[in-house]
């Protein structure tokens, strides 16, 4: 076994086990130092430019008040890694993390319980676990959603709108709920067809349900979560309409969105954060909606939407008046 | 059920599956043509990621779908040379250096695209052409004759690559290097020149298909190709090492996959069944295989580097 | 290159030792193209470089963290070193770590109330079974129907994430998601089922000691026992095989179902020793198994297909990845940097495999054995 060949190896390892533990050793120790600032860090399981999921929390924070410092992991969309930098947030001091995506749940629920000194944020979810020191945050989307399903339904030629989601969770199942209660409310006529493409990440697929729609009569389309850009260029390329929500994508097509539901999540984190500077580390469940300002619909003027503008601020008002039941 | 079977559904699957059988078609012509020379290449997928990117950041800065191709070529072609390089040349082992490849391809293209685009806006490729005439029969027109350019371009390759193969010297030449290289060798063949040929043209053409894929979906996002460069490997064992063969795999495995999804657009399959219907092309690709029952051999020295003198 | 750098080497550092450092050079330089790429992204490389390394290797709960990461990229070198032995290119090693994870979760999911001494060993077990089944489809399929292995394996992975989706999504749902939240994942998993944590305050777990000791036993496998002189001599040669009288099919068959035992007891692992004590999915088989199916490949051909030497090999790599994320912290470079340099030091170590052979040869000692050079691939 002590041959040639495994001396190199021996040799290999060697050196690289001392160049490993001389830096490690040159390398500075953090200390969990408490240096008065406030420090957030968010970790999220796409892009921070992906104009959907992971956008809106970035965003967010970087709207917030009172906040010194702000640390971002994103693309962890293996969860145990996510897992790991939760954790890794935690023991460096940090005062609020926020996970951002409802496969951490699991994995929070058991990190929370080790660090109960510092605060933890949990979307999209209304869970806390039971635990003081966990927040959930959520959004109605299903409010935008009705709102911009009976928009659509007034709008298509057609007769026939397509809706390409994720998997069935979180706020995405509750914007889509909420569309196809719209769309039914305004006109049952209409035919909604919606595809749940079972992956957060596969743009491909996405791409593929969108000419799906396509292909089946839709004129107009919709989506949510951070695979739908590539549902909104086959939209663009068929002249279909789009409705997007999460963050405001009329950049994806100046000529072709016609509105997007927008979360501001920092309605709700301002709250969690004004909560943990006063030593109120959680504990409870944070909804963002039309009424609080954490949901607003963003109209894209570049695009005559006639009637259904009308019809759709007016839905808002009612919503916010709490005169409309989405069905969700 | 009889929602599906309507026309202009099946019309649908067709013309889907034929568009999403093209990048797997373009890079398994290419792994063909290197595998027959004895050359595998497990770093399709890496390369493609690259030509995607590329040709999706130039489409973005130019506007031009033409550019964007070229480039995705030319992204091809230069890793074809770095492969060529390691594996010809340093004689390095072709399967561990193809991985080698594919993490590079994944790892470059996504610090590319985030450090590079800040917003990922989507692109305009070339718009469907339709072919005079042919375009113009009801129904077999709309699976078949309304495509993008790009979609012909791949399906048009498959003759020339089968003519490149069988019917020249060249290929005469592949084929010979790919059975015995020594013997090639002993007959002033260069083995070397033969294999490092065959790799540009199997990275090139992967370097397309990842074009084709970016310009087909509009957009580019991390592991865009999602795997599909393997499958693609896959197909040309599944083709027997024949263009012909590949385009059958490609095709199978893009109407099945165009299927799956109809069904889903239609409500036929949802939630959990869904997943279980996702698994058809893959199960099916497997299955038509063990019928097919092909023991056909490989190119016999393939993955063996070549060493004049051993 | 060798003829340049072996002299100069030779010079520096003694005959003996220049065959060694071909390698070590290789690695270095690969870091050097990663260090340019960092600057021309304006970081500071030496910052970065030390981000990583104290991430990965700084304290004790950074190797802690790195021995988890390399924990599964050990097994599933483990597995492919068995298999590349037996000249079988087994590329399901994601469909096998999924095979396993869903086995050993529905064991804990069957069987609660165990005691834990009982319960561990068990899922562990279901872990290896199902891997085994995983790989033992596709080597049944190439033994008996001439089915190329990486075109099973490969279709494989597809089916088993899928299969993952829908049981994640139906059968073995949380109840409680079922009814409220529809998060695609398990209830939590009985805390028996949870594997122990070794003593020292860390996230290491006794997962980690028994992919060190699945190092060994394939070691005595491949070079202590019958079965594995016959896996080594298929893969030398089928044909001389079986002329000398051995099972070639059977032991092809062996061979991968082994191998994704290893793999399965990786996905088994890595479930119940999870932060989430549950199996979650995101759809993908990646955001499970962090490419663990691939990198395993890389890790065992750098550990020169052997079980032991694949140790050190999947420790590098496992900081490598970990480490990526303090990296990217530190001077806002994507941790996708570091996916391209693991692809960089693959390439150049392996570029210089006929180098240090070169080397080796020229300065006038005898040629190595072949063992773990060239994969041959045969139908």
């Amino acid at each position: 076994m002590y041959t040639r060949r495994n001396r190199k190896w021996l040799g290999l390892t060697a050196m690289l086990a001392v160049l490993a533990f001389v830096a490690g050793a040159c390398g500075s120790d953090e200390e969990a130092a408490d240096d008065g600032l406030f420090k957030i860090a968010v970790v999220a399981p796409s892009a921070s430019n992906d104009l959907a999921f992971t956008q809106s929390i970035v965003d967010a924070v970087h709207a917030l008040d009172g906040v010194d410092a702000i640390d971002i992991t994103d693309g962890t969309f293996i969860v145990d890694d996510a897992a790991a930098a939760v954790r890794g947030y935690a023991k460096d001091g940090y005062d609020l993390v926020i996970a951002h995506g409802s496969q951490y749940g699991g994995s929070l629920q058991e990190i929370a319980g080790d660090f109960p000194d510092t605060a933890f944020a949990w979307g999209t979810s209304n869970d806390t676990f039971g635990l003081d020191n966990v927040s959930a945050y959520t959004a109605a989307s299903d409010q935008g959603g009705y709102v911009m399903g009976a928009m659509a339904a007034a709008m298509t030629s057609s007769g026939v709108i397509g809706v390409i989601g994720p998997i069935a969770v979180g706020d995405a199942k509750l914007y889509v709920d909420g569309f196809v209660n719209g769309a039914a409310a305004q006109d049952p006529g209409v035919t909604v067809n919606v595809n749940y493409i079972e992956s957060f990440s596969d743009v491909a697929l996405a791409a593929e349900a969108a000419e799906g729609h396509i292909a089946n009569g839709a004129d107009i389309l919709t989506g949510t979560a951070q695979m739908v850009v590539g549902a909104t260029g086959v939209a663009a390329e068929n002249g279909a309409r789009w409705f997007g929500t999460q963050s405001n994508q009329t950049s994806l097509g100046e000529d072709m969105v016609v509105a997007s539901q927008v979360y501001k999540w920092e309605k709700a984190l301002q709250g969690i954060v004004n909560g943990v500077k006063n030593g109120d580390l959680g504990g409870n469940s944070h909804t963002i909606n039309l009424e609080n300002g954490g949901i607003v619909i963003e109209f894209n003027d570049g695009v005559d939407a006639g009637d259904a503008r009308a019809i759709g601020e007016g839905l808002i008002a009612d919503i916010k008046a709490r005169m409309v039941d989405t069905g969700a | 059920m009889t929602d599906f079977f309507t026309m202009a559904s099946l019309v649908f699957v067709v013309g889907s599956g034929i568009r999403l059988a093209t990048p797997f078609l373009l890079a398994g012509l290419g792994e063909t043509i290197g595998q027959r020379s004895g050359v595998l290449n497990l770093g399709v997928d890496g390369v493609m990621l690259l030509g995607a990117f590329g040709a999706y950041w130039t489409i973005l800065e130019t506007g031009s779908p033409v550019a964007g191709v070229l480039v995705g070529l030319a992204v091809g072609l230069v890793m074809g040379i770095v492969y060529g390089v390691v594996t010809v040349t340093l004689r390095a082992q072709q399967g561990v250096s193809g991985i080698g490849i594919f993490l590079f391809g994944l790892g470059m293209s996504d610090l590319l695209f985030q450090k590079k685009v800040g917003t990922p806006l989507p692109i305009r490729g070339f718009a469907d052409w339709h072919v005079p005439v042919l375009s113009d029969i009801p129904k077999v027109g709309e699976m078949f004759f309304q495509h993008s350019v790009l979609v012909y371009l791949a399906f048009l390759l498959v003759p020339v690559v089968a003519f490149l193969l069988n019917r020249t010297t060249f290929g005469l030449n592949v084929r010979a290097v790919g059975e015995n290289p020594a013997a090639a060798d002993s007959l002033g063949v260069s083995v070397a020149r033969v294999r490092y040929t065959t790799i540009l043209l199997a990275n090139g053409l992967a370097g397309l298909a990842g074009a084709v894929l970016a310009i087909e979906l509009g957009i580019f996002q991390q592991n865009l190709t999602n795997g599909q460069g393997f499958i693609a490997i896959a197909l040309v064992y599944f083709g027997a090492w024949r263009p012909v063969g590949v385009m059958g795999g490609a095709l199978l495995f893009g109407m099945v996959s165009a299927t799956v999804l109809q069904w889903k657009t239609l409500g036929l399959v949802s939630g959990a069944t869904s997943s279980l219907t996702a698994m058809a092309p893959a199960v099916l690709t497997i299955v038509a295989l063990v019928v097919i029952s092909r023991t056909v051999g490989q190119p016999a020295a393939l993955t063996r580097p070549f060493d004049r003198g051993r | 290159m060798g003829d340049w750098l072996r002299p100069r080497l030779a010079r520096i550092a003694g005959p003996r030792l220049a065959g060694p450092l071909v390698p070590v050079v290789a690695v270095m330089a690969a870091f050097l193209v990663g260090g340019v790429m960092l600057l021309m992204l304006g970081a500071n490389p030496i910052e970065g470089y030390g981000a990583l390394l104290d991430g990965a290797f700084g304290d004790a709960d950074a190797l802690a963290d790195t021995a988890l990461k390399s924990m599964p990229l050990l097994l599933v070198g483990i597995g492919i070193c068995i298999a590349f032995r037996a000249s079988v290119i087994n590329i399901g090693g994601e469909g096998q770590m999924i095979a396993g994870a869903i086995v050993s979760t529905l064991v804990a999911l069957g069987l609660p109330d165990l005691p834990r001494v009982l319960l561990v060993p068990l899922v562990l077990l279901g872990g290896l079974v199902g891997g085994a089944i995983w790989g033992a489809i596709p080597g049944a399929l190439k033994a008996y129907s001439g089915v190329n292995e990486i075109l099973s394996t490969i279709m494989l992975n597809i089916v088993a994430v899928q299969l993952m989706n829908f049981l994640l999504r139906d059968m073995i749902m949380d109840p409680y998601e079922k009814a409220y939240g529809r998060i695609p994942q398990t209830q939590r998993l009985s805390d028996n089922s949870h594997l122990p944590a070794l003593p020292g305050g860390t996230r290491l777990h006794i997962g980690v000691l028994v992919a060190l000791a699945m190092a060994v036993l394939a070691w005595v496998l491949l070079w202590r026992t019958s079965l594995g002189f016959r896996l080594r001599a298929v893969g030398h040669s089928s044909a001389a095989a079986r002329y000398a009288g051995m099972p070639v099919k059977r032991t092809i068959v062996a061979a991968l179902t082994f191998s994704g035992a290893m793999c399965g007891l990786a996905g088994a692992i890595l479930v119940f020793g999870s932060e989430s004590h549950r199996f979650v999915t995101d759809g993908s088989s990646v955001g499970f198994t962090g490419s663990a199916g691939f990198n395993g490949i890389v890790t065992a051909l750098l550990g020169g297909l052997h079980p032991l030497w694949t140790i050190p090999s999947s420790f590098f790599f496992g900081g490598l990845l970990f480490g990526a994320n303090a990296m990217q912290r530190a001077v806002q470079v994507p941790a996708a940097l570091i996916v391209a340099l693991n692809g960089l030091v693959v390439v150049f170590v392996v570029s210089s495999d006929r180098l240090r052979r070169a080397v080796g040869e020229s300065l006038g000692r005898e040629r190595e054995s072949s063992a773990g050079g060239d994969v041959e691939a045969r139908s």
